[in-house]
């Protein structure tokens, strides 16, 4: 895709790696700093549907609470959370290949 | 009584599917140019044809079955199916775009340059495409047996036949818009007579207060009914256990054979049953019957009874008599009439439906880890299914495909919520389910109850439409990636690494046919089975041998073939025999006195198979740690670096 980057001006393998190594680490981060909001909850709502039964067993509309939080309000958590990852992911991906061009950039001069 | 109209949107679905797929086939060259058109467009159909492929029977029939026979606990499928694609997307869908690998197999020989380690991943794509093929035979056996009368194999016959042809011609393969399209069929087919159904029945059949507020009451019969119960040679569906809330008068109108005449609960020792069971034509029961011979026409009485201690005396535990009801297993299918008001066989009370840690997770005793168990192998597992992988390729880079997967996981949730509240309808509207054990038919012939019976077996013709699409999308992509699995990695790679392009398109087809073939025969032994439990079953598989390979191998630069392999072959292996152990001891083929946490860790094996698998591939790993593939930072890197890095094209290819 980038005309601009052939020839000369191309990073060496170690710069590469390095750069990689970097946005690894902080989509790594990413990943299982969400992955550790959905974990809580997963193991949350059995725990509570066994030691706070009866809260949440309270009347919520048509359903009981647990009943309206697994069966409906769970999907919707699921686009939040997702969402909120595919952002912050991409603006991660784009800072790492701002760098590169950054350092392409120093290379030429 | 054979249903025209749903037959006719039958016909009509299977025609549009051929038809677009021949049509897409013909004009492939425009059907890419759609597809890569622009990114929104690219990302909402490739993402609706991942949902179209995904929305598989146990979507589409089974989730709504197995919410109404358990209640609550059965909310986890649905939970778990839409939020799976969550750790897919945080962990392993970019980077198997990026490494621009289409299948796990291609994926394991590219990152370990070993094409023996293909081979071991090719074993468990069929593993588990077997056992997701088997609950949508079932789903085609059920459909047909409901619309049209059709004995149970006679649907599987005809229509795996029918989608088996039209993948060994290449009707199917890899049209991503026949999937798509299914998706949408799909969603309008869940929706749209729910919405109806709700309106004229009235929103109160789909709540779940009403249950909290009665928490003893069990469903009883709209009107007088009679369902046919299963033999033992479709145990363990050939019991009526008897409400233990009032009197139950069962009417055998044909005779019946009752192998084993028992108690709903479970006998311990020092509890004794009463001199009188119940009534047969007017004769007492003794509590010593174990089995009974009925004529047509004998009417059985049974009425709630206490059980006694050694002295004789009723037996009290924490306050309450110990109460309980006959429970009756069938020797042979056979017909029982109830009259309107019966309280319905085998259904679980108010409270145990709409609690949790109800019928399904208590089974064995051990509910809360149940639950877990069933929400680990849910959630892992869906990133261990082959044929949804394959359609990732679609996706024009790693960004696309970290955007389709949170589209598709809009798509699955907008159709899965819909499923809980045909649980709920059923609950309401067609308890009779509960004693015929077909819940798997519930939103096909849950419509045909509505007054207006035109308006009814229109919106049933609707739903098996739905259901149609839902097995025929799930089975067709199956045979693709089992099929291919075939072709491409034991005949093209194994058997013979020299054979031409002609043969291993002749080498597809009949492994088209080997595959549709043995599909149809694993369907016929499944009758018995839920279609949701059975599928929750190729996710613990899956969970415990792809999930720790995909996401060890795009994470950690440490994973070897060995300590892979390792995990895999245990972990998976594990699961499958005891998944497999588990079924034969339900359907009494095998005999054994395990104990109830065993059968429990047996019959859900993700929250000890994933750990294994994991630790396994950790350990000898570590143990191998000079045999690292080569070149193997590269490999990582191709992984995660974003394609406007140009790494792929100048660092790895160049």
């Amino acid at each position: 895709m980038r005309k601009e980057g052939d020839g000369a001006t191309e990073l060496s393998v170690t710069e590469i790696q390095t750069l990689t190594r970097i946005l690894m680490k902080r989509q790594a981060a990413l990943s299982l700093r969400v992955a550790a909001v959905f974990v809580v909850l997963l193991v949350a709502i059995p725990l509570l549907n066994l030691y706070a039964s009866s809260v949440m067993a309270t009347p919520v509309g048509p359903f009981s609470l647990t009943w309206l939080i697994v069966g409906i309000l769970f999907f919707p958590l699921t686009w939040v959370l997702s969402t909120y990852f595919v952002r912050q992911s991409e603006r991660i991906e784009s800072e790492t290949s701002d760098a590169q061009a950054l350092l392409k950039g120093s290379v030429t001069k | 009584m054979i249903q025209l109209i749903p037959l006719l949107f039958v016909i009509l679905i299977v025609v549009a599917t051929v038809t677009l797929g021949v049509w897409s086939t013909r004009k492939s060259q425009t059907a890419s140019d759609f597809f890569v058109a622009g990114r929104q467009v690219s990302v909402f159909w490739n993402a609706s044809a991942i949902s179209g492929e995904y929305l598989s029977a146990a979507s589409f029939m089974g989730i709504a079955g197995l919410i109404m026979k358990n209640g609550y606990d059965a909310l986890w499928y649905p939970v778990g199916y839409a939020a799976g694609y969550l750790f897919l997307l945080l962990f392993i869908a970019g980077p198997l775009r990026r490494f621009g690998a289409y299948t796990i197999p291609d994926f394991a020989e590219g990152r370990f340059d070993s094409v023996g380690f293909r081979k071991i991943a090719v074993i468990f794509v069929l593993f588990i495409g077997f056992f997701y093929t088997m609950p949508q035979m079932k789903g085609a056996g059920v459909t047909m047996a409901t619309i049209l009368n059709w004995p149970y194999w006679a649907g599987i016959l005809v229509v795996g036949t029918v989608i088996t042809f039209n993948v060994a011609v290449g009707g199917m393969k890899g049209i991503t818009i026949v999937q798509a399209f299914q998706y949408w069929v799909k969603v309008f087919a869940i929706s749209l007579p729910f919405f109806v159904l709700a309106s004229v029945l009235g929103l109160s059949a789909t709540t779940v207060t009403d249950n909290l507020e009665q928490p003893k009451v069990v469903p009883t019969l709209i009107e007088a009914t009679t369902v046919k119960v299963n033999g033992k040679d479709k145990a363990p569906s050939n019991v009526l256990a008897l409400s233990s809330v009032g009197q139950t008068k069962l009417t055998f109108p044909e005779g019946a054979e009752i192998a084993a005449l028992t108690t709903v609960v479970k006998l311990k020792p020092g509890q004794h049953l009463p001199p009188v069971m119940g009534d047969l034509n007017g004769q007492p029961v003794l509590g010593t019957t174990k089995t009974l011979s009925l004529k047509p026409g004998d009417v059985f009485s049974a009425s709630v009874f206490s059980l006694l201690d050694d002295n004789g005396q009723p037996i009290v535990e924490q306050g309450k008599t110990l109460k309980t009801n006959v429970k009756l297993e069938f020797e042979k299918a056979a017909k029982v009439s109830m009259a309107e008001g019966t309280s319905v066989p085998n259904a679980p009370a108010n409270s145990k439906w709409t609690n949790p840690y109800g019928p399904l997770t208590s089974k064995w005793g051990y509910p809360v880890l149940y639950t877990f168990s069933l929400i680990i192998a849910l959630v892992c597992g869906t990133a261990g299914l082959p044929h949804i992988l394959v359609r990732f390729y679609t996706n024009p880079d790693g960004k696309a495909a970290k955007k389709t997967t949170l589209w598709v996981m809009v798509m699955l949730g907008g159709f899965y919520v819909f499923t809980p509240l045909w649980g709920l309808l059923g609950r309401s509207i067609i308890p009779s389910l509960y004693a015929s054990g077909g819940f798997d038919s519930l939103v096909i012939k849950l419509p045909t109850l509505l007054p207006d019976k035109t308006m009814g077996l229109v919106l049933s013709g609707v739903t098996s439409a739905g259901a149609f699409a839902a097995f025929m999308s799930t089975f067709s992509g199956l045979l693709v990636s089992m099929s291919g699995a075939f072709a491409h990695d034991v005949y093209g790679k194994i058997i013979r690494p020299d054979a031409s392009p002609e043969s291993r398109l002749l080498a597809f087809k009949i492994a088209a046919v080997v595959v549709g073939i043995v599909s149809m025969l694993l369907g016929l032994l499944v009758e018995s089975y839920d279609i949701a439990m059975m599928v929750g079953w190729a996710f613990a598989i899956g969970a415990a041998s792809y999930f720790p390979l995909l996401l060890l191998g795009a994470w950690w630069r440490g994973l070897t073939k060995y300590g892979a392999a390792a995990g895999m072959l245990v972990g998976g292996t594990l699961s499958l025999l005891a998944i497999v152990t588990s079924m034969l001891l339900d359907r009494k083929v095998l005999t054994m006195n395990l104990p109830p946490l065993t059968r429990a860790l047996m019959e859900q094996p993700a929250i000890w198979g994933v750990p294994l698998s994991i630790f396994l591939m950790v350990v000898v790993s570590k143990m191998t740690s000079d045999r690292l593939p080569p070149h193997v930072d590269l490999k990582i890197l191709r992984l995660h670096a974003p394609e406007e890095m140009g790494v792929g094209k100048n660092y790895i290819e160049g």
